[in-house]
């Protein structure tokens, strides 16, 4: 599928997003569904640096939680509307990207994962400290009445987390698909000949890094206006950085799909479990599934799914 | 001899309190075949990393049709036309034998559209052709090598330099890639071969320099180096006492 093409499927999925309130009576599907959708955007983010270029992010929740305090911060403060709270938080976003690879990218890969960890501890400290941002106790944020259209607060945010989405996945698959995206693959197996072959190798970890921090920091944008309530423990929770991380190795990290199916799946199950189950056993399920996918299928649903095609290629490809 | 295509002056390189190489001289010219020699250790490796940007050198120049390129990172001077291949090879993995070669393309200083008709035909010439779709994981050592070399040249470089291309290779494959080299030398590029395989070394080059601990020893053609006491000493010596 061409890339114009493909951007038309997710347009009119946005487009189709609109009638859903109409359609489905019970807002808790919304409620649910936007957590599932921010989970989309979270992890093709995050596959962005972690997927193609190979750079470990333990810290989604520094950027996600980033976003969401921005996006309060430019609230309160000039009562901007959501539009510009979601581009506020992504260029947010994007400088703690810049900022955080320029400082740790000249090392190799393990000292960035450990400074993205870091990260989330530095900020949530530092929110912790603001008064201005409501400190530990947090901080209540009374969204504007959504248009009438969507007849809710949680349908309207539901819909803007979906059009968040669908630009996030068009962006990931055509860097995927440009030469960034072949560049960021070749740093992935190996940096030295990458710069050999004219790459450059800081440039585009930088980029990376601006466009996998802006799209995490977009995904947070909206949740003060869906919880109407900001609080720290909550927006640089352990659990998006595990479901960043746990949601493309699940699916596959090597293309747009593999994020998207880890984080439809996984956000799901999450979704069911912590209604029929309980909100603790959802933890407890992603520690269970990223292990037994780090064991039995390191490359994720779709490298499982290839590996099952590859004895057919070697078949017809090899001489006997 | 009119002006060098490279131009080494007074480089060195030391690794905390190790001397790893120099100061050492010398001069490419353009079209020639080069061969670097030398024990392990003697710095052979350094001299590229250096001449190719991925070490600084501690003091000296570093010259590129005329161009001081001294300070220059790494991937500006492929883009100028300076190629290399690594002594492991670096394949990237997760892509396809022609995706492969359209890295330097995509990067490089090509200002051609073809790319996918120039990659097929780099593959060819280095007989990879048949094994364009597969994913570079999949190759076997001398194709790995073979893959090294295409995408080196999928660059269009200048200058080649070949780091041990031929290591661990049968007689057999170490003639194919002398013959890829040989073919790319006749259609211009420089080449500078480092190598431990004397006698391929020495039938593919004009001029040899013999390295020994971050020095240059010996230089000469390779009949000249052959006979070297000097040579001999630190070099076939020490072969032939393992």
């Amino acid at each position: 599928m061409t890339l114009p093409r493909f951007a038309l499927v997710a347009a009119l999925l946005v487009v189709a997003g609109l009638f859903l309130p109409m359609v489905i009576p019970n807002p808790y599907y919304f409620y649910a569904g936007y957590v599932v959708l921010q989970y989309v955007v979270i992890a093709t983010g995050w596959n962005i640096l972690g997927g193609y270029a190979g750079y470990t992010n333990f810290g989604a929740s520094a950027f996600f939680g980033a976003g969401a305090y921005a996006a309060a911060f430019l609230f309160k403060a000039f009562g901007l509307p959501l539009i510009f709270q979601i581009l506020g938080a992504a260029a947010v976003g994007m400088f703690l990207g810049v900022a955080t690879g320029y400082l740790t990218l000249r090392i190799q890969g393990v000292y960035f994962a450990i400074a993205t960890v870091a990260l989330v501890i530095v900020l949530e400290t530092l929110v912790h400290n603001t008064e201005y941002l409501g400190g530990a106790s947090g901080m209540t944020h009374i969204a504007p009445p959504p248009p009438a259209w969507f007849g809710g607060q949680t349908q309207f945010v539901f819909w803007v987390m979906l059009v968040i989405a669908a630009c996030a996945v068009v962006l990931a698959r055509w860097l995927e698909l440009s030469w960034i995206g072949r560049g960021l693959r070749a740093i992935r197996a190996s940096e030295p000949a990458a710069e050999s072959c004219g790459v450059p190798t800081l440039r585009l970890k930088l980029l990376a890094c601006a466009l996998s921090g802006g799209v995490m920091a977009a995904a947070g944008a909206p949740y003060p206006t869906y919880t109407s309530y900001l609080d720290p423990v909550s927006a640089f929770s352990l659990l998006i950085g595990l479901n960043a991380l746990a949601m493309p190795l699940i699916g596959g990290t090597r293309n747009w799909k593999g994020p998207v199916i880890g984080a439809l799946l996984l956000a799901s199950v999450q979704q069911i479990a912590t209604v029929t189950i309980s909100s603790e056993f959802n933890i407890l399920a992603v520690g269970v599934v990223l292990i037994a996918f780090v064991v039995l299928a390191p490359e994720g649903l779709l490298g499982l799914k290839s590996a099952w095609a590859r004895p057919k290629l070697r078949l017809s490809g090899a001489k006997p | 001899m009119s002006e060098p295509l490279l131009s080494v002056r007074d480089v060195s390189k030391s690794f905390g309190a190790i001397k790893a190489l120099g100061p050492v001289g010398l001069d490419v010219a353009e079209g020639e075949r080069l061969g670097i020699i030398g024990p392990n250790g003697s710095g052979k490796t350094t001299l590229i990393n250096c001449i190719t940007g991925f070490f600084r050198p501690d003091t000296g120049t570093i010259s590129y049709k005329g161009q001081d390129i001294t300070r220059l990172p790494a991937y500006r001077r492929a883009r100028l036309g300076l190629s290399r291949s690594f002594q492991i090879p670096h394949p990237f993995t997760g892509m396809t034998v022609i995706e492969n070669l359209l890295v330097p393309m995509d990067y490089g200083a090509t200002s051609a559209r073809k790319e996918l008709e120039n990659a097929e035909e780099i593959l060819r010439s280095v007989g990879l052709a048949e094994r364009r779709d597969h994913p570079a994981e999949q190759l076997s050592q001398l194709e790995l090598r073979k893959l090294e070399l295409a995408r080196a040249l999928a660059a269009r470089p200048a200058i080649l330099i070949a780091d041990e291309a031929m290591a661990g290779l049968s007689e057999a494959e170490i003639d194919d890639i002398l013959s890829v080299l040989f073919e790319l030398n006749r259609a211009g590029v420089t080449v500078i071969m480092i190598e431990h395989i004397m006698h391929a070394v020495m039938r593919y080059s004009e001029r040899v320099i013999c390295l020994e601990t971050g020095q240059v020893i010996a230089e000469g053609s390779p009949e000249k180096i052959t006979s070297s006491p000097v040579v001999q000493k630190v070099y076939f010596g020490e072969q032939t006492a393992r």
